[in-house]
């Protein structure tokens, strides 16, 4: 049926995931994904074999610990393509990065009047920590509006550029409307006009990927849950200059080099970003989740996930009253909202749930995109690495079913 | 299937599609509206309060079938209630009546027109957070 094929071994793949073994068609990964055994091993090997805190490493344990929790740093570096393991930053998610880059560089920087340019179709996290830095400012806020295909209206954010904004923020992918931005053109863009860029990589990063320095972007926040990593960690690149300028998130113990009763002298980067005792374990099943990741490789696992969502646009097509928001298969990742014609979101995902079918129902943590679409909520299925047709033909079959007990 | 019919039964579909009640009063003695913020469902009531007793009651709002059934059922029960016995109303009472296995990330919307009218006629709040999903 696709035009599309993939490399990737789903089967072999779906066996690393315990989660899979329910039997439960998950289609949530864009909320957070699955996790492989490689992931909860690593982490039950340090609770287990060497648990202890980092950066205090007067004993084995310690300094066991503190290695680990370092190479995931490196492995991040990579990741990204950073010139520097010192511009990764451990956060407790893309919610704490951007509110880092707000609290700290939007601090320091952002003045009365200064524009900050956002887009219609951002997630919460990346409305909400700008929209309390220009009211504590006075700055102003302008969002780049979305046209009829569901993409980000080009024309409109190049005039918002010519107003020589502080900041430029947005996303890689967007998590309703599934377009990946163009996000390198916007990024040189707004550099251009003086701004300095902040991508939103929540998506982006499980699914795309990106090279930082190719991309060129200030800051870049992703989050661990939704790459195959435990929850309760994330990742802030940085470029070092902004960060060796900017003051500290939060203050306390593993942040500092000395403190005095009238002043302190804080730790160089990355650990003047990292107060307090880190999320030792799953910084390390983060590692093991990059490892993962890398060796099925990103490539592989978009053209995957590219197949299956030319797949699920086919199936979609053959249910009469759904519509889908968003772009074509070819200018998106595998994350498709919809609507169904008489069904409300919710009774949608309820009616799909009990055949063990999961799908997110909501505004997705996108209200403003919701009121600019016109609709209150939407239903939305996205995939992975380990995700398979049939998934999609038992999500499709659940879509039939609620067409009937609703008709 | 049977579990779909179970869940979605026939009178709940039909207050659904046929919602008993429906539209707005004017003049009204008490009106009021909530938000489910998690889905974005909406319930307002209008009701007409004659010596203490409900005379008439019209509901409107915009929701899954479970919030829109449930505020259906709710009008109908409170035609000719006094608002004393109105305020006796439980979380149970309205649970019951729906008759179904309500997971909990749905509670809000099978509760969300019970909160209407215990904020609107009564100001009580607070009884959400428990609720939570």
């Amino acid at each position: 049926m696709s035009m599309l094929r993939s490399d990737l071994d789903v089967a072999a793949v779906r066996k690393d995931f315990p989660f899979l073994r329910t039997g439960v068609a998950y289609l949530d990964s864009a909320n957070t994904s699955q996790r492989p055994r490689q992931v909860i091993e690593a982490m039950e090997a340090y609770y287990s074999e060497y648990n202890a805190n980092i950066h205090r490493g007067a004993y084995r344990a310690s300094e066991m610990a503190t290695e680990r929790y370092e190479a995931t740093r490196d492995k991040l570096r990579a990741f990204v393509n950073a010139r520097s393991r010192k511009e990764i930053i451990y956060t407790r998610g893309t919610t704490e990065g951007i509110n880092l880059v707000a609290y700290s560089w939007g601090r320091q920087h952002v003045r009365e009047g200064d524009l900050i340019v956002l887009t219609i179709a951002e997630h919460h996290s990346n409305i909400v920590p700008w929209q309390i830095l220009a009211q504590e400012k006075g700055a102003r806020l302008e969002y780049v509006d979305i046209d009829d295909q569901g993409e980000l209206r080009q024309d409109q954010f190049h005039a918002l550029l010519e107003r020589k904004p502080r900041v430029v923020a947005f996303t890689q992918i967007s998590n309703n409307l599934g377009m990946i931005t163009p996000y390198r053109e916007m990024t040189a863009a707004a550099h251009a006009a003086g701004a300095i860029v902040v991508i939103d990589g929540a998506q982006g990063a499980p699914h795309l990927g990106i090279d930082v320095q190719e991309t060129g972007c200030d800051f870049y926040a992703f989050s661990s849950h939704k790459m195959c990593g435990p929850t309760g960690v994330g990742v802030l690149y940085g470029r070092r200059e902004l960060l060796e300028a900017m003051p500290p998130f939060q203050a306390g113990g593993d942040m500092i080099r000395a403190v005095h009763l009238t002043h302190t002298e804080y730790a160089p980067l990355p650990e003047k970003f990292e107060a307090g005792t880190q999320a030792i374990a799953e910084v390390i099943g983060l590692g093991a989740a990059v490892d993962y990741l890398q060796g099925i490789g990103l490539e592989a696992i978009h053209a995957h996930e590219a197949a299956l969502t030319e797949y699920a646009f086919e199936a979609f097509s053959e249910v009469p009253g759904l519509r889908v928001f968003g772009p074509p298969p070819s200018r998106r990742a595998g994350v498709i909202a919809f609507d169904l014609e008489g069904v409300h979101p919710h009774d949608l995902a309820t009616i799909v749930d009990r055949r063990g079918v999961a799908i997110r129902a909501g505004h997705n943590c996108a209200m403003p995109l919701m009121e600019r679409l016109g609709v209150p909520a939407v239903a939305r299925a996205s995939f992975y690495l380990y995700t398979e047709r049939e998934e999609i033909d038992r999500l499709v079959a659940g879509l039939q079913e609620a067409k009937r007990i609703f008709a | 299937m049977a579990i779909d019919d179970q869940f979605y039964r026939e009178f709940i579909l039909d207050h659904y599609k046929n919602p008993r009640n429906f539209g707005r009063l004017e003049p009204a003695d008490i009106t009021h509206e909530e938000y489910n913020p998690l889905c974005g469902d909406l319930v307002g009531m209008d009701l007409q309060v004659r010596d203490g007793v409900i005379e008439d009651v019209r509901f409107h709002g915009r929701g899954c079938a479970i919030s829109q059934a449930s505020a259906s059922l709710l009008t109908e029960r409170l035609k000719g209630m006094s608002l004393d016995e109105a305020r006796q109303i439980s979380k149970d009472d309205v649970l019951d009546e729906l008759g179904i296995d309500i997971s909990p990330a749905r509670l809000k919307c099978a509760l969300l027109s019970l909160k209407v009218l215990k904020v609107g006629a009564y100001g009580l709040a607070g009884e959400e957070d428990e609720d939570e999903a």
